[in-house]
């Protein structure tokens, strides 16, 4: 990590790190995002991460990036998932329970087929 | 109350290990209290004197900010604590039905510590989280969407 | 030299050999071998054909096609389809775009988002996520390119006000501080959210850190001051974790510290930790518990602004104020200028909360009616019932009834209406809801927070609870109203702080828009809402009920009594009102009166 000593370094630390995110992208990375901010953690995000994690360790999952991100602001869907494969569209899941965190695993993450039931359109 | 008398020196350590975190300055009291309060559970007598003495301020000081704040106590509390969200949307989502439970659960009421020195049952503001009410904190976890019939399973994870 | 049809790249980058590229490599080999394509098919190494990331990957010209997360058990197959039968074989396929990502900009189509707009969007612990977002370009701008003033001008032209609730012109509170002489001077994020139902904050500081603390440095460079503090309360633990995160990678960066961004300015931050006490979200209040004291409000005049923290000169705004400064300094005094009203600009977080489909944050535009929020962006209201009252402003706030539905929302009108805008909590309540049961409520929770210094606030708001806890129970009496008003406008006249100068408020809006219901309780002892347990009676419709004795059977304290097959009786002054004979009964033979 640099220091950022100027307004020009800060341009520079800027662009790479969306090269980095475009490269995420372009490269059909897999990213599982997870809301862990206090009202995901309540309805049982940990657990949601946890079983993600335990999974994909299980079974030797590789090209998954799994990040969190803050609370996304509908609480009541909480615990809430999010999979984004290389440029396509986010997809939102909502009341991601452990079980169906790796029913979207096995059927997004490992055969691109979009998981309807749980589903949530923001 | 069987609670096991507190180690005098367990108490001097967690109140140094604390001044020595944060500097023997007045203004960074409420950081010192706090981290005793954890550590020990509650701020005893033997703390607060020695807090004092490493600060130079007065006992009655002390008392007074750590008699202010609810997550602050004199008094012995159990192993674990569980603050139970009281306000609005926690009440209109069914939090009334869960708070009963609890109680039933641990047969205290409000402020109150269980005879094996296990649980002490407390309110709290708003705990943010009102999407997922109602809600509890139990220590550093906070459980949402609670129902009267997880109560039992929840407080079953903490033996 | 052989023609090849085919000329098959493999990567072999250490990610990819990582992963297993060799044996893929090997596996292919073979295959091609088996299918007799060796003359045909030509297998080169070769270094990145894209990120590694979803290796083993593989290029086949001149198809050109891109084939990602390979095993060898998939070699078979993909020989077979792509130089057998000449198909693409697309589970390989590197996915392309599908649809546009447009989710989370703005839900619904009334939103606007200017706080919100990387919640959700960036990962609030990595510093370059909020930078790829034009994270600390206000900053910088500001350090190379304007005086002091000039961010203080620009501020104020933006028409921001402050959003802990009282809508203060915040660049007049910069000013102000600024002019005072005395030095060090502090500024202060006071994100103490205490209201019940409000959260607007605690998502700002979990999801979007950085954009509070680049708000505060520039508040700091406009005023001079070179120490920082944002007081959390200790509800919060998961925002104060984050914080400390976002203000290591900041002073890491060199955002906080020493000669930031070679302007020779300094600023520093550190977070202060309450200990759970409704009242220290008063700006007095808050800077007596940083200085180590009990969280007790102080009169104002003196004012922060000449003297705060540590008797010197102190800045105090709301998280959201600070996160709405970079996007101002970066889009424009003219454009926050151009969202809102005429006195109220920009937009407002709210917390939308109780009785509405859709609950959780919003960020509209201010000028948005009551009706627009519940209605477009809350969904309506749950199981569609009848719209009663919207309580704003939290639980110094006041409730209005549906008159008020198309009241454009801004600080001016809410006050206008008998409310205020106060943080931003929005509690939607139903037909069902009993206004006497929520002014008691509200009242309960003032009550347990007021801080004691004053009597008003401390003797009065019991006595007021005690006059509700009566009349809900029945018992209200001739003259209790009157006596609620005098009550009211004494304690807002004479309390020392917000707490309890608001604390009538939600009493006296019901009473002024809602006074039926206070006389029903009262004269008549009946609860219209149906709520209040001491004034509803349970009651079974004779005809209806089928004498199954399922009622009888569960009530916790048989107060039903019947004879199989015969209409059954609930005895009301055995009955505890606990509802269970309504909620098991199959007939709907079961009212209440």
């Amino acid at each position: 990590m640099s220091t950022i000593k100027s307004l020009e370094d800060l341009k520079r630390v800027r662009e790479e790190a969306l090269k980095k995110r475009d490269l995420k992208a372009s490269s059909g990375t897999v990213q599982v995002i997870v809301g862990m901010g206090t009202c995901g953690i309540a309805a049982g995000a940990r657990d949601t991460m946890k079983s993600i994690l335990d999974t994909i360790e299980k079974d030797s999952l590789s090209g998954i990036i799994v990040t969190q991100t803050g609370c996304i602001g509908i609480c009541e869907k909480e615990p809430i998932l999010q999979v984004v494969i290389g440029e396509a569209a986010k997809v939102t899941y909502g009341k991601v329970t452990p079980d169906i965190a790796k029913k979207i695993l096995k059927e997004h993450v490992g055969n691109g087929k979009v998981v309807t039931d749980h589903m949530i359109n923001i | 109350m069987t609670i096991v008398p507190i180690d005098g020196k367990v108490v001097l350590e967690a109140v140094r290990t604390a001044v020595d975190r944060y500097g023997a300055t007045r203004d960074e009291l409420i950081p010192i209290l706090n981290d005793v309060n954890r550590e020990i559970g509650y701020l005893p007598g033997e703390a607060l004197d020695e807090i004092s003495r490493l600060l130079r301020v007065p006992k009655s000081h002390l008392f007074s900010v750590a008699s202010f704040y609810r997550m602050l106590s004199t008094k012995p509390r159990g192993k674990h604590v569980i603050q139970f969200c009281e306000s609005a949307p926690c009440h209109v989502a069914g939090g009334r039905e869960v708070w009963m439970a609890v109680k039933e659960a641990l047969k205290i009421d409000e402020d109150e510590t269980t005879p094996d020195g296990n649980w002490t049952l407390v309110t709290t503001s708003c705990l943010g989280v009102c999407g997922v009410g109602p809600v509890m904190m139990i220590d550093d976890d906070i459980f949402g969407n609670v129902d009267a019939k997880q109560v039992q399973s929840i407080l079953a994870r903490y033996h | 030299m052989a023609h090849f049809r085919s000329h098959v790249l493999v990567c072999v980058d250490p990610e990819c050999l990582n992963k297993g590229a060799h044996d893929v490599l090997d596996a292919f080999q073979d295959e091609i071998v088996a299918q007799g394509l060796i003359d045909e098919v030509q297998v080169l190494e070769t270094s990145r054909i894209g990120s590694c990331s979803n290796g083993p990957e593989m290029m086949v010209y001149p198809d050109g096609v891109h084939y990602v997360g390979l095993t060898t058990y998939d070699i078979p197959y993909l020989v077979e389809e792509h130089f057998l039968k000449g198909r693409i074989a697309a589970k390989f396929v590197e996915e392309k775009k599908i649809t546009v990502d447009e989710e989370l900009s703005a839900p619904t189509a009334k939103e606007i988002r200017v706080v919100l707009r990387n919640c959700g969007k960036i990962d609030p612990e990595n510093i370059e996520d909020y930078i790829a977002e034009d994270g600390y370009q206000a900053l910088g701008n500001v350090l190379t390119q304007n005086k002091p003033e000039e961010v203080i001008e620009i501020v104020l032209k933006s028409g921001l006000r402050g959003r802990g609730g009282a809508g203060f012109p915040t660049g007049k509170k910069w000013q102000f501080c600024r002019a005072s002489q005395a030095s060090p001077k502090f500024v202060i994020c006071n994100a103490d959210e205490g209201d019940p139902g409000a959260f607007m904050n605690r998502r700002v500081l979990e999801g979007d850190p950085h954009s509070v603390i680049e708000g505060m440095i520039i508040a700091a460079y406009a005023i001079g001051s070179n120490q920082g503090y944002i007081y959390c309360r200790a509800e919060y633990p998961i925002a104060v974790k984050t914080l400390n995160i976002a203000i290591e990678q900041a002073r890491n960066f060199g955002l906080l510290g020493k000669n930031i961004l070679g302007s020779s300015f300094d600023f520093d931050l550190e977070v202060r930790m309450g200990a759970g006490a409704f009242v220290c979200g008063e700006e007095t209040a808050l800077m007596a518990s940083i200085e180590g004291n009990r969280g007790e409000p102080h009169p104002r005049p003196p004012f922060p602004a000449v003297k705060g923290l540590f008797g010197k000169p102190s800045n105090i705004n709301n998280v959201e104020t600070y996160a709405n400064v970079p996007q101002i300094i970066l889009k424009g005094a003219d454009w926050y200028a151009s969202m809102g009203t005429e006195k109220s600009k920009g937009t407002k977080t709210f917390a939308l909360a109780g009785d509405v489909k859709h609950t959780g944050l919003i960020e509209v535009p201010f000028g948005i009616t009551l009706r627009e929020i519940i209605y477009d962006v809350g969904g309506g209201i749950k199981e569609d019932k009848g719209f009663k009252a919207i309580q704003t402003g939290g639980p110094m706030g006041g409730c209005l009834p549906s008159e008020y539905l198309d009241l454009p929302v801004d600080y001016e009108e809410l006050a206008k209406a008998g409310s205020i805008m106060g943080s931003g909590g929005l509690v939607v309540m139903d037909e069902e809801t009993c206004m006497v049961d929520i002014a008691r409520f509200f009242m309960e929770f003032t009550q347990d927070e007021s801080c004691g210094k004053c009597t008003p606030c401390r003797v009065g708001t019991r006595r007021i609870l005690e006059i509700l806890e009566r009349i809900c129970d029945g018992k209200g009496k001739n003259g209790d109203i009157e006596t609620l008003e005098m009550l009211c406008s004494e304690i807002s006249e004479t309390s020392l702080c917000g707490l309890g100068q608001g604390a009538p408020n939600p009493i006296v809006s019901i009473l002024q828009h809602f006074r039926s219901e206070y006389e029903a309780h009262i004269y008549e002892k009946r609860c219209p809402s149906k709520v209040c347990k001491s004034l509803i009676r349970y009651e079974i419709i004779d005809g209806t009920c089928t004498g199954c004795t399922v009622c009888a059977r569960n009530c916790p304290v048989n107060a039903i009594s019947g004879e199989r097959r015969q209409t059954h009786l609930i005895d009301p002054d055995a009955c505890v009102r606990c509802g269970i004979c309504m909620q098991v009964c199959n007939f709907n033979a079961i009212v209440i009166n």
